[in-house]
C-alpha cells in the first residue's frame, strides 16, 4: 500500500477500496515506527489528520469528493497552520502556534487532502542538506549516512521512506529539486506566482515558490492542479488561467526541442551522476525527441548572484522576529537593544545568522551599488540567457545536482561549498521559471536527478516530459531498502 | 573583500544580532569567503543593464478600499511572549 | 553677524482612506489596542502586503493638484530598522522612485507678497504604531493599530526662510489635502503632522549649514515655536563658537525646547531596498487624466472666485477659502439668504467664528446651520430686524431655539416700521424730557443720541433705527 501513488489511492478511496481513515491511520503508525531514524517530521498531528479523514471519507461517500479528498500528505514546516506549530525549522519559532492557514494548506484544506503532519526543514529553508534544522538532520532512506538534501529534506525523506504518499516542498534556490534528486523523487519548482505565497514563511520573497514533491510526474500534476491558481493576498502571484496539469501527461515527445546548455555539461558534475544524465538524454532521443546544444554564458554567475540577491532579501523579511509579537524572547532582556539582540542570536542558528550578515552587509550604505544592485543586473543576464534558450528550444536539460547524496557532517563547516552544490537549480530561481527534478538512474547506488526547465508557466509541457519519461523507465519505482 | 572584526559587529549590530566573541573570526572567514565568492559578479560587464528586482515584469495589482478583517486580537496575542490590556510588552523605549 | 534661516518640511499627511494600505483593517482612530492590526498588520510570518487602490489615487491626485509629475511608475522600497512599533523590522515607503516629483506651491507672506514654494517630493508609506508609556512595571506598551495606516509624505525644498513662512507653507497644504479629501487634516489626533529641517548659514553664504530635524510637530503653533527655538539654538551655539551637528531632535511643548533625541543618535543605515513583495505601481494617461478631470475647485480659484462672484475682499476671501468646510459654509449661508454675499460674510467671519472659537468648536460642529444664517440675514435684509437685533437672534439661535422666524415670532422682536406709533412714542419722550429738547435746540446736538436711546429702549430695540432718525430730527427742530 505505502508504494502506491496518488492516482492510485484516489481509485482506491473512491471505489471504496479502502477508507480515508484506514489510509491515514496506517501512515501514522508508518510514521510512528519509523521517523525516529530519519527525523522528517518535525510536528506529526494525528488528531487532526484522523479527522479531516473522517469529513473527506463522508464527502468520498456522498460523491462530491474532488482528487485530492481523503490523500494523506506531508506539509513542509514553512507553511502556516492554524492552530498547528509551525517553526520553520527554527528554534526562533519554537513555540509559534500559527493563528492562520497559509494559502496553500487552504486549498488542500479545499480539497479535503488530509495533514499528516509538518515536516523538517533547514532552518527558515536556508540549506542544502537540512542540517540547519534547529531539530536536527533528516537522514537520506537511500543511506542514513548521507543528507536528504534540502532545505525540503524532511519532505522528501519522508515520501522517499514511504512515511507519506507525496509533500509539499518550497524552492528559492533548488531546495525541492535538489532534495528530490538525492531521494530519487519528482519535484517540481512552478513558475514564480504560479503557487501562493501567502503563509508560507518568506525566506527571499522574489525568489521562493513552493510546490509538489511526489513519486511521479502524473501525482505532481494532480498536486499542482490543488496548488495553484490566483491569490488576491499575494501582490506577486499570477492571475493566468490554470490549466487541468494532468491533460498533456500522455501527449508524445516527437519533434520535442530538447536544450542541452554546454555549461552545465563542461565541469563540476561527478563522472559517474555525468554518465546517468547522458543515458537519461539519450532516452529521450530514442524516445523521438531533438537535442540542441545552447549556450547559458551567464549561468555560472547565478550562485553570486543568488548569494547576494537571497540573503539581501532574507536579511529584511528576518526582521520581523524581534521577540515582541511572537516567537523567542531571550531571558531577562535589560534593555529592548539586549531584547532585539539576543533573542534573535539566541533565536537563529549559525547558517540563518551567516545569511542575515551578508544581506545587511550587501544593502548597507557604500555596498549597495556594488553588491546588491550588481547582482540584480546579473541577475538579469541570467535571465536574459535564458530568454534567448526559449526561442530556439522547449526543454531545458541538465543535472539537477553534480553529486549525489553528501555525507551528513561533510560540508556543514564550509558554506560556499555547501552553497556550490546549487549550482544547476539556482539560474531557474533567479529567471523565475518552473524547474523539475526527476528520477533518473542511480550511481553509486545512490539516487541522481535529471533537471528539466521549462519556459514560463509551462508546467504542463515539464509535466508531460517527465511523464513520458516515466512511461519508458523505472528509475522513479526504485524505493530504498528498509 | 574581505571582513574584519570590527565589520562583524558593525554589521552585528546593525542586524541586532548578538554573536559571541569567540565567534567572531570564524563568522569573519565564512563571511569573507562568501564575498569572495559573489567578487565573481564583477567579471561581468552590466554598465547598459537595468537591475532585475523581480522575475516578473508584471504591475502592481491595486486591492478596492475595503474594511475586509475583524478583530483577533485575543487569537493574535496568544503567541505573544508578554502583554497587558491587549498590548504587547518590550523593555521600556526611550525617546 | 546677520543670519539667514533655512527650512525645509517634511510633512505626513494620513491618507482618508477606509482600510490600510496593505491590508483591509479599518484605520478608524481611537479604536482599542490592537483591534484594528490584523495579521498583515502584525507583519505575522508568512503574511503579504496588497496595495490600497484609494492610496495610490490620493497620492496621484495630490500631485496634479500641485503641478508635479506623477509618475507613471513608482516603486515601494523597504527602509529596514529596528523598532517596536514597526512591526515587520522595516517600513514600506517610496526612495527611489516616489509617486509624485517635482510641484509646488504658493503662499503669502506677510507683506502680502507671493512666494512659491518648491515641493521636492511626495511619496506613499505606512504609518507605524504607537509607544504607550504608561506604567506596567517599567515596560512599553505596544500598539498596533496605527501600524499600516497610508501616510502620503510631503516633503519641500529648502525655500523656507522663517518660521512664519513654514507655518504659512504648513497651512496652505493642510488646506490642499483637505480641499482634495485625502485627508481629514485632524492634527489633534495625528492625521497631519510633520517634522522639520532647520539650519542657519551667515547671510550671503551660498553653502548650507548643517541641519537639525525636529521630530513630529504636531500643531501650527508648535511649528513656529520648536522652529523659533531652533534658530535660536543654532545661532547662539555658533555665536559662541560651537558648531551644530546633524541630529534629530525633539519639540518638548511642555518645556518649549527641543532635545536632542538620544536614544537615535546613532548612525542610521536603513539599508532601503525595493519591496520583493509588491510591484511596481503603473499608471497611464487616461488614469492620470480621469484623476485630473475630477479635481475639486482649489483654494486658489475658489479665492479668486469669491472675490469676482461675491465682490468680498482679498483678506475676508482668504479666510472663507483656508478652509474648505468654511467655505462651503459661507457659500451655503449666502444661497439661503438670497444674495448678501458681503453681509453673509461679516456674519460668518463676524458672530459665526467667535461663537465657534468661545465654545471651541470646529465649521463643521457649528450647531447653527448656514440655512438657519442664511433666515436670520434674510430678516435682516428685508428690514424685519434691525442688526442689533439680529444678534439676540443669533444667541437664541446658537442656544437651538429654533429658526430665525421662530424666534422673532415668539419673542416678538419683529422690527416697529410704524411711523405713526413711533412719533407718539416721541412725542411722550419729548414731553417728559423738556429741558433736554430745550439743549437741543439751542443748538447741543449731542444730545441727539440720548433722544435715539430713549425711543429704543421704549420700544425694547425695535422700532426701526432709520426711522427713528428721521422722526426725531423733524420733532426736534420743532
Amino acid at each position: 500500500m505505502f508504494q502506491k501513488t496518488i492516482a492510485e489511492l484516489i481509485i482506491e478511496l473512491q471505489n471504496k477500496s479502502i477508507s480515508s481513515v484506514e489510509l491515514t491511520q496506517a501512515y501514522l503508525n508508518r510514521i510512528q515506527k519509523n521517523d525516529q531514524i530519519y527525523n522528517s517530521f518535525i510536528t506529526v498531528t494525528p488528531d487532526l489528520a484522523l479527522e479531516q479523514a473522517e469529513r473527506a471519507d463522508k464527502r468520498l461517500a456522498a460523491g462530491n469528493a474532488e482528487p485530492l479528498t481523503g490523500i494523506p500528505l506531508a506539509q513542509k514546516d514553512i507553511f502556516c497552520t492554524n492552530g498547528v506549530k509551525t517553526s520553520s525549522g527554527s528554534k526562533m519559532l519554537d513555540n509559534f502556534i500559527a493563528p492562520y492557514d497559509a494559502t496553500v494548506i487552504d486549498k488542500f484544506n479545499q480539497a479535503g487532502a488530509v495533514m499528516l503532519g509538518k515536516t523538517n526543514m533547514d532552518e527558515f529553508a536556508m540549506g542544502s542538506s537540512n542540517e540547519t534544522s534547529f531539530y536536527g538532520p533528516v537522514k537520506n532512506p537511500w543511506n542514513t549516512n548521507t543528507v536528504p538534501g534540502g532545505s525540503s529534506g524532511g519532505s522528501a525523506a519522508a515520501v522517499a521512506a514511504q512515511l507519506a504518499p507525496a509533500a509539499t516542498g518550497t524552492d528559492t534556490g533548488g531546495s525541492i529539486r535538489q532534495p528530490a534528486a538525492l531521494c530519487n523523487l519528482t519535484g517540481l519548482k512552478p513558475t514564480y506566482g504560479r503557487v501562493s505565497r501567502y503563509g508560507m514563511i518568506a525566506f527571499a520573497s522574489s525568489l521562493d515558490q513552493a510546490g509538489p514533491m511526489t513519486k511521479t510526474a502524473e501525482d505532481a500534476a494532480i498536486m499542482l492542479n490543488a496548488m495553484a491558481g490566483f491569490d488576491p493576498k499575494d501582490s506577486t502571484c499570477s492571475n493566468k488561467n490554470v490549466p487541468d496539469y494532468t491533460a498533456d501527461l500522455n501527449k508524445n515527445l516527437k519533434g520535442l526541442k530538447i536544450g542541452l546548455p554546454k555549461e552545465f555539461f563542461e565541469k563540476g558534475m561527478d563522472e559517474s551522476v555525468a554518465k546517468v544524465i547522458e543515458d537519461a538524454i539519450d532516452t529521450y532521443k530514442k524516445a523521438g525527441a531533438e537535442l540542441v546544444e545552447i549556450s547559458l554564458p551567464n549561468s555560472g554567475l547565478s550562485v553570486p548572484s543568488y548569494y547576494v540577491v537571497a540573503p539581501a532579501e532574507a536579511s529584511s523579511n528576518l526582521s520581523r522576529f524581534d521577540g515582541v509579537r511572537y516567537g523567542y524572547r531571550c531571558e531577562n532582556p535589560v534593555d529592548l537593544e539586549d531584547m532585539y539582540k539576543r533573542s534573535r542570536g539566541e533565536g537563529f542558528g549559525e547558517e540563518v545568522k551567516r545569511r542575515i550578515m551578508i544581506g545587511t552587509y550587501a544593502l548597507s550604505v557604500g555596498f549597495y551599488d556594488a553588491y546588491y544592485l550588481k547582482a540584480q543586473k546579473v541577475r538579469r543576464l541570467i535571465s536574459e540567457d535564458f530568454k534567448k534558450a526559449f526561442e530556439k528550444v522547449d526543454v531545458i536539460m541538465g543535472p539537477t545536482t553534480p553529486t549525489t547524496a553528501f555525507n551528513i557532517g561533510e560540508k556543514s563547516n564550509d558554506p560556499v561549498t555547501m552553497y556550490l552544490s546549487d549550482i544547476y537549480t539556482i539560474a531557474v530561481n533567479l529567471a523565475g521559471l518552473p524547474g523539475m527534478s526527476i528520477p533518473a538512474g542511480f550511481a553509486n547506488n545512490m539516487p541522481v536527478g535529471l533537471q528539466l526547465i521549462g519556459n514560463y508557466f509551462e508546467e504542463s509541457r515539464l509535466l508531460n516530459v517527465a511523464h513520458q519519461y516515466q512511461q519508458i523507465t523505472d528509475w522513479h519505482k526504485q524505493t530504498p531498502a528498509m | 573583500m574581505s571582513l574584519h572584526k570590527s565589520d562583524v559587529e558593525k554589521i552585528a549590530h546593525l542586524a541586532r544580532l548578538s554573536i559571541n566573541e569567540d565567534d567572531i573570526p570564524s563568522y569573519a572567514d565564512n563571511l569573507s569567503n562568501i564575498l569572495k565568492l559573489v567578487d565573481q559578479l564583477n567579471t561581468v560587464d552590466t554598465s547598459d543593464i537595468s537591475p532585475m528586482a523581480h522575475p516578473q515584469d508584471a504591475a502592481q495589482r491595486l486591492r478596492e478600499d475595503e474594511v475586509t478583517e475583524t478583530d483577533q486580537r485575543d487569537h493574535f496575542l496568544k503567541n505573544a511572549p508578554k502583554t497587558a490590556d491587549g498590548l504587547f510588552l518590550v523593555p521600556k523605549v526611550i525617546e | 553677524m546677520e543670519w539667514e534661516v533655512v527650512i525645509g518640511l517634511e510633512i505626513h499627511a494620513q491618507l482618508a482612506t477606509k482600510s490600510k494600505i496593505f491590508s483591509g483593517s479599518s484605520t478608524a482612530y481611537g479604536a482599542a489596542p490592537n483591534t484594528q492590526a490584523c495579521a498583515v498588520d502584525l507583519g505575522l510570518p508568512g503574511v503579504l502586503p496588497v496595495v490600497n487602490k484609494e492610496a495610490v489615487a490620493m497620492g496621484a491626485k495630490f500631485g496634479l493638484a500641485i503641478g508635479a509629475n506623477v509618475s507613471k511608475h513608482s516603486v515601494f522600497d523597504r527602509k529596514n530598522y529596528f523598532y517596536p512599533d514597526s512591526p515587520k523590522g522595516y517600513q514600506t515607503s517610496q526612495l527611489y522612485f516616489p509617486i509624485v516629483e517635482s510641484g509646488h506651491i504658493e503662499i503669502e507672506l506677510e507683506d502680502g507678497k507671493i512666494k512659491t514654494i518648491g515641493i521636492t517630493r511626495a511619496h506613499l508609506e505606512e504609518d507605524a504604531g504607537k509607544s504607550l508609556h504608561e506604567n506596567y512595571n517599567d515596560l512599553t506598551g505596544i500598539d498596533l493599530n496605527r501600524a499600516g495606516t497610508p501616510l502620503l509624505e510631503i516633503v519641500s525644498e529648502p525655500d523656507l526662510r522663517s518660521a512664519k513662512e513654514a507655518v504659512a507653507y504648513m497651512k496652505k497644504i493642510h488646506s490642499l489635502v483637505q480641499y482634495l479629501e485625502i485627508c481629514d487634516g485632524n492634527m489633534q489626533e495625528g492625521s497631519f503632522r510633520c517634522d522639520a529641517n532647520v539650519s542657519v548659514r551667515p547671510k550671503g553664504q551660498e553653502e548650507l549649514g548643517t541641519r537639525a530635524e525636529i521630530k513630529n510637530i504636531n500643531s501650527f503653533r508648535f511649528v513656529e515655536r520648536a522652529i523659533n527655538h531652533e534658530i535660536e539654538r543654532q545661532i547662539e551655539l555658533i555665536e559662541d563658537g560651537g558648531r551644530v551637528i546633524q541630529e534629530t531632535r525633539l519639540y518638548d511643548s511642555d518645556k518649549d525646547e527641543t532635545r536632542s533625541m538620544r536614544s537615535k543618535e546613532e548612525a542610521n543605515d536603513y539599508r532601503y531596498f525595493p519591496c520583493p513583495d509588491l510591484l511596481p505601481i503603473v499608471l497611464d494617461d487616461t488614469y492620470l487624466d480621469a484623476i485630473k478631470n475630477k479635481l475639486p475647485e482649489l483654494p486658489e480659484a475658489k479665492k479668486t472666485r469669491f472675490i469676482k462672484e461675491y465682490d468680498l475682499k482679498s483678506i475676508d476671501a482668504d479666510i472663507l477659502t483656508a478652509q474648505k468646510d468654511l467655505s462651503i459654509f459661507f457659500e451655503a449661508t449666502t444661497k439661503h439668504a438670497g444674495g448678501e454675499a458681503k453681509i453673509c460674510a461679516n456674519w460668518v467671519l463676524g458672530e459665526v467664528n467667535a461663537a465657534l472659537n468661545k465654545n471651541e468648536l470646529s465649521i463643521s460642529e457649528s450647531p447653527i446651520t448656514p440655512e438657519q444664517l442664511g433666515g436670520l440675514i434674510k430678516r435682516i435684509s428685508d428690514k424685519t430686524i434691525s442688526g442689533k437685533i439680529a444678534k439676540t437672534v443669533f444667541e437664541a439661535m446658537w442656544n437651538g431655539e429654533g429658526s430665525a422666524d421662530d424666534i422673532i415670532e415668539k419673542k416678538g422682536l419683529k422690527q416697529v416700521t410704524d411711523s405713526g406709533l413711533i412719533e407718539k412714542v416721541i412725542d411722550e419722550i419729548m414731553t417728559k424730557n423738556q429741558g433736554q429738547v430745550e439743549q437741543y435746540r439751542s443748538g447741543k446736538e449731542q444730545v441727539f443720541g440720548f433722544f435715539v436711546g430713549q425711543t429704543m429702549k421704549a420700544t425694547q430695540g425695535k422700532a426701526n433705527p432709520q426711522q427713528v432718525n428721521e422722526l426725531l430730527k423733524k420733532k426736534l427742530k420743532g
